[in-house]
């Protein structure tokens, strides 16, 4: 269980970025945290893993006040991938970014192989686990960074916009990611722009707007029409299928199977 | 006018061609929409349209980059620059460094083409507003969320009133709104005469912003035309290229008989 409570965070030059956040997230949901650029997503996320600090407030995992934690102890149960793979690759071979964050968790030999080859092959990497990263385009960097922390096997996995720059067998691979953790009973939290990739892939949506949380619940009920105000009061649109089944009259249908299993319901 | 005529090309230290024998024009206000599928050559053709490959990175390349019917291949970048400009795909790639602020860093650009000081002013305002950025003008460039980062980088190349655009996945990293108003600045940009050409995997942001769209499948451009007709081709999914929401949307809802643009305007 993650429990966020009145977390503020001022940076050092002056920008407020969270100005009062509560949330508490239990163990084995999938939540997707939207909002516009700079409402303070990455910012919120940083704190679950101790990378920043509240200036004021609490994270507490699994009853635990964590502000006296190391990065390295939470590294252990909060995997965080960046939203910018060049800010966590480091290595020359993609197996040995992976191998990384399970060796520093203590893994060698057969166990640590194992880890890594399960890793990358739930990214789709599986054949190039001898190449540099460097060679890799963005979007395959994206997913090594997806695979390192996987590796890790870590309780909780926070992702900060996996879908970026990924073609449609990408995103694909990253909402198989999703469902593959969800199911292990793992928390996984994402951050996100796409809001088909959202409605389709989290069973809750958490709001932000200028460094708060604004709206909290279900693809259905966020994107449900009655929030299409304050919705749009963040520049956000519910997806295509939500608006289409609000103008047929057939209720909340935040996804295109949803709608369609509407439609074919009435009819 | 810009044209790749019969481009192939192959990275330095690389024994294969990236792409083959690409033929594109962007005439003069026309935005050209660029799809595929991850690494089937969309960036390294951005590389080629603006010059920067080969002669900022080396390579081997045939064929020729022609501007307004003169060719540019092997003209150093400086003079490159002045015609057309790439807006990188990571938008920290393109940051220069050197400026403390965002509204140094988006006049940079006009400060070096040698404009004078009240120009260079006025084109950085009008740049910025034309994004709503704004109320980020004294911030730290280095210091940006990802989005605003890109926001920032887009209003350095409008700052700079280029003849010739090209961006790659210039929204990737930017929320809906951002994305509007990317898409707004853009139709503006061609409306004044410049050609853009646009790498990006959002569909439903080219549906309705190109006229035009070629599709690149393992360094190849294989087709090339309406963007009314590319984005609707039953081959996209098989391309691994997602259909716009709509298309998409249309054919889940064949069966029911309802029209999704005809379900909207109700």
């Amino acid at each position: 269980m993650i429990e966020i409570a009145g977390l503020v965070h001022v940076y050092p030059e002056g920008t407020r970025a969270l100005e009062g956040v509560d949330l508490r997230v239990a163990s084995g949901e999938s939540v997707a945290i939207v909002g516009q650029n700079g409402s303070g997503k990455s910012t919120l996320v940083r704190h679950l893993n101790g990378l920043l600090r509240p200036t004021e407030g609490t994270v507490r995992i699994d009853g635990r006040d964590i502000a006296g934690q190391r990065v390295a102890r939470l590294a252990a149960t909060v995997g965080l991938v960046f939203q910018d793979p060049d800010r966590q690759i480091f290595a020359g071979k993609a197996r040995t970014e992976v191998a990384f964050g399970p060796r520093n968790l203590g893994l060698r030999g057969a166990e640590l192989d194992r880890r890594v080859a399960e890793a990358l092959e739930a990214v789709g990497l599986a054949g190039a686990a001898d190449e540099n990263p460097y060679d890799l385009g963005y979007s395959r960097r994206k997913l090594l960074a997806i695979a390192s922390v996987l590796a890790m096997r870590t309780p909780i996995v926070v992702l900060d916009e996996p879908t970026t720059g990924q073609d449609l067998r990408g995103v694909a691979r990253v909402r198989a990611i999703v469902a593959a953790l969800a199911a292990e009973g793992r928390t996984v939290i994402t951050i996100s722009h796409d809001m088909r990739f959202v409605a389709e892939t989290f069973d809750r949506v958490v709001v932000m707007r200028a460094g708060r949380v604004v709206l909290d619940g279900t693809p259905a009920v966020v994107f449900g029409e009655t929030c299409w105000e304050l919705l749009a009061s963040t520049y956000l649109e519910p997806p295509l299928a939500a608006r289409v089944g609000a103008r047929l009259g057939v209720g909340s249908t935040p996804t295109e199977a949803s709608l369609v299993e509407a439609l074919v319901t009435r009819s | 006018m810009l044209e790749l005529r019969g481009v192939s090309y192959r990275y330095a230290g690389y024994a294969k061609a990236a792409v083959h024998d690409i033929d594109l024009a962007l005439g003069d206000g026309e935005i050209v929409g660029l799809i595929g599928p991850n690494e089937a050559g969309k960036s390294t053709i951005c590389l080629l349209a603006c010059g920067l490959a080969p002669a900022s990175i080396g390579g081997g390349l045939t064929g020729a980059l022609v501007i307004d019917g003169q060719s540019m291949t092997g003209r150093p970048v400086h003079e490159l620059a002045g015609q057309v400009v790439l807006g990188f795909q990571n938008p920290a790639t393109q940051r220069s460094g050197v400026a403390a602020t965002v509204f140094e860093e988006v006049a940079l650009g006009p400060m070096n083409l040698g404009l004078s000081v009240a120009a260079t002013l006025a084109r950085t305002r009008s740049a910025l507003e034309r994004l709503r950025i704004e109320d980020l003008a004294e911030r730290d460039p280095a210091r940006l969320s990802g989005g605003q980062g890109q926001l920032v980088a887009i209003a350095s190349l409008l700052a700079m009133n280029p003849r010739h655009v090209v961006l790659d996945e210039p929204t990737a990293q930017l929320d809906p709104e951002g994305t509007r108003l990317v898409g707004e600045a853009l139709r503006a940009l061609a409306a004044s005469g410049t050609a853009l050409l646009v790498a990006e995997h959002k569909t439903d942001l080219l549906d309705g912003l190109c006229g035009r769209v070629a599709v690149v499948v393992d360094g190849r451009i294989v087709v090339d035309g309406a963007a009314s007709t590319i984005l609707a081709d039953e081959r996209l999914e098989g391309w691994g290229v997602e259909p716009p929401s709509r298309i998409r949307l249309s054919r889940a809802l064949a069966g029911t008989g309802i029209d999704v643009v005809g379900a909207l305007a109700r």
